[in-house]
């Protein structure tokens, strides 16, 4: 196998539509990134040889959707202390989220070469001091929740408009840490705050049910104060729609629960557990890149850039 | 250099004794009128940690997460993403074992402006336990990098250690006692981070401590006086970054060093020395702390128990000189 290199980052930048953009360009333009930053993503992770596969694809549609056109920040707003924030909870996806960062202008395309590699500052999970556009160190799980709780009573404090949203998985909220955070959200009435949930129905090694299972989520964060979305957590209009609209209830925190699969949409990944953290050989590469239509030239119809 | 403590007539074991939560929440009240940024953040430990008053000047600036050490972390994390100062209040016990990954994690990697208050430190809570005990806070924290640890002895101590902290970027872990200590520092002292304090100079032996003791070995100080052995008391407030200078100067000029804290014997203050003595200037040396879970006692037993009054430093003192030289 060969060692990742310059000749394997080769993803287009995405700018930002303009505002005004109608839904469906604006959907078709999410939908254009997410296939990229899938494409590249597993390019990282096979010639890498190592990453998150499966739960890195489960999140790719939500990440594009948000940088794509929901969170007010942007390269050069990355600094803005009234931009909108988004906290990667689920910090073993690092790769997906410096693939999206890459796809939106925040970190050079070329830097992804040197993921994980020695001294690169991208590491197998985030690091705000060294990855513009990381909000958090986060890796540890049942961190993320916590942190946006905080940071949208800062909002809240500063008597601002900035929105607060965080990822989580599914299997990360068997960490309790995340419910005492619940709990402190819908109490301080955070309607700013929007949990979305990587409902992906899997964990390390096994189903979230069969696990410590999860059920009814909708009823225990509704119990917890929050408002309750469910969407489809790979489609790209239903992620738009929801993620601009937060909040649905005055005063309560949205809880968003996205379902998607791990390893989506390739065929041999797609909802199997031992995608975990597998690395794809070439010739699994190979197909993926192909049912993603990698061999056809990209269109980069959003690009503003 | 005269040295920056008071001179009372009285020995410093007869003088007023002050309770630092006091000065603790002085500070952090004027400070909160001068910066907006300044936020507490509790874990229901309002009335532990005396933030009645603050509760009342700054409502909504006083955020109660409830009994919840995890979250409470994070959530100051997340205030200071957002520009905010916290101050996290929190017995130290709960705050430092409860949410030692938050603290890594969320607060000393992310590099983030927070401040943690360890409140009622050591064996402050005395009969209540080892449950309640926080010898080890200083160890497991020592351990993270990126985290300063700051052990002030008395109410002028605490107050000038918050001011710098609110002044200074970054985290910082401060211990608040609870145990009343008389004012060791005169009115006008100033912290200086990293920096140890010569406050008895003296040179048969020395003995480094900080916090609740730091009174305890200036008795001891002057007890040893009395039979002829100059001890050189250096007050070490911040245990991280450790000023290993003093440390090796002390180790270099004197007869020996003998450590004395309200602390775990692993790890702590006297673990600091000991790491800076072994690789840069062997000496002669003994820890005092706390070496085990505490039987029932108060805090005040419990220090002396383990060779803390001021005449068990004295005389561990006294041993460390007769004993071979290394």
């Amino acid at each position: 196998m060969s060692a990742l290199a310059t000749e394997h980052v080769t993803m287009p930048v995405f700018g930002r539509l303009d505002p005004h953009a109608g839904r469906a360009d604006q959907v078709a333009h999410i939908a254009e990134a997410a296939r990229q930053i899938r494409i590249q993503d597993l390019k990282l992770v096979h010639y890498a040889n190592a990453g998150h596969i499966g739960g890195d694809l489960s999140a790719a549609d939500i990440l594009a959707t948000l940088y794509g056109a929901v969170l007010n920040v942007t390269p050069s707003t990355v600094d803005d202390p009234d931009r909108d924030r988004f906290f990667l909870s689920k910090g073993h996806v690092a790769g997906i989220l410096y693939t999206t960062l890459a796809a939106f202008g925040f970190l050079p395309v070329e830097d992804l070469a040197t993921f994980l590699k020695p001294l690169s500052a991208l590491n197998g999970h985030p690091n705000r001091r060294k990855v513009p556009g990381v909000e958090a160190n986060t890796g540890p799980l049942g961190h993320g929740l916590p942190i946006a709780v905080g940071h949208a009573l800062s909002a809240k404090l500063d008597v601002s408009r900035r929105r607060t949203y965080v990822l989580v998985g599914d299997g990360e909220l068997q960490e309790g840490s995340n419910w005492e955070a619940m709990m402190a959200a819908s109490h301080h009435e955070l309607d700013r705050l929007t949990v979305i949930v990587d409902r992906n129905r899997l964990q390390q090694g096994a189903t979230v049910r069969e696990t410590n299972d999860l059920d009814p989520l909708d009823a225990k964060a509704a119990a917890f104060g929050f408002a309750v979305v469910e969407v489809n957590g790979h489609d790209h209009g239903e992620l738009l729609d929801v993620l601009s609209s937060v909040p649905f209830r005055p005063g309560k925190p949205t809880f968003v629960i996205a379902h998607t699969h791990k390893g989506h949409p390739i065929s041999y990944m797609s909802n199997n557990a031992a995608w975990h953290h597998r690395v794809p050989t070439l010739e699994d590469l190979r197909q993926a890149l192909d049912e993603l239509g990698a061999g056809t030239v990209a269109t980069n119809r959003g690009s503003t850039s | 250099m005269t040295p920056p403590v008071r001179t009372p007539q009285r020995s410093l074991a007869d003088q007023p004794r002050y309770d630092c939560r006091n000065a603790y929440v002085d500070t952090l009240a004027d400070l909160a009128h001068t910066d907006h940024r300044i936020v507490g953040v509790v874990n229901d430990s309002i009335g532990s940690s005396k933030l009645d008053a603050f509760k009342r000047a700054f409502p909504d600036r006083l955020i109660n997460v409830g009994i919840a050490e995890q979250d409470m972390v994070g959530v100051a994390a997340g205030l200071a993403n957002g520009g905010r100062i916290p101050f996290v209040s929190a017995a130290s016990c709960f705050l430092t074992a409860r949410a030692l990954e938050q603290i890594k994690a969320d607060v000393a990697y992310s590099d983030r402006n927070v401040k943690l208050c360890g409140m009622s430190p050591g064996v402050a809570y005395g009969e209540l336990g080892p449950t309640h005990h926080s010898i080890e806070d200083i160890a497991w924290l020592r351990a993270i990098h990126n985290m300063a640890i700051v052990v002030p002895a008395d109410p002028v101590e605490t107050a000038a250690a918050m001011r710098w902290a609110a002044a200074t970027e970054g985290p910082v872990f401060i211990r608040v006692s609870r145990m009343s200590v008389p004012q060791v520092y005169s009115d006008d002292y100033t912290f200086r981070p990293g920096k140890a304090v010569t406050v008895r100079d003296g040179d048969d032996v020395t003995v480094i401590s900080n916090g609740t003791v730091l009174w305890r070995a200036l008795v001891a100080a002057e007890q040893l006086a009395a039979d002829g052995i100059e001890a050189r008391v250096v007050s070490m407030p911040t245990v991280k970054p450790l000023d290993t200078d003093a440390v090796i100067a002390a180790a270099a000029e004197t007869g020996g060093i003998v450590t004395a804290e309200e602390a775990s014997t692993v790890g702590g203050l006297g673990g600091a020395v000991a790491e800076t003595l072994a690789q840069h200037h062997p000496a002669r040396m003994r820890i005092l702390g706390v070496p085990e879970f505490a039987p029932t006692g108060s805090a005040g037993y419990l220090l002396d128990r383990y060779g803390m009054s001021p005449e068990g430093i004295a005389d561990t003192a006294r041993t460390l000189l007769t004993s071979p030289r290394q």
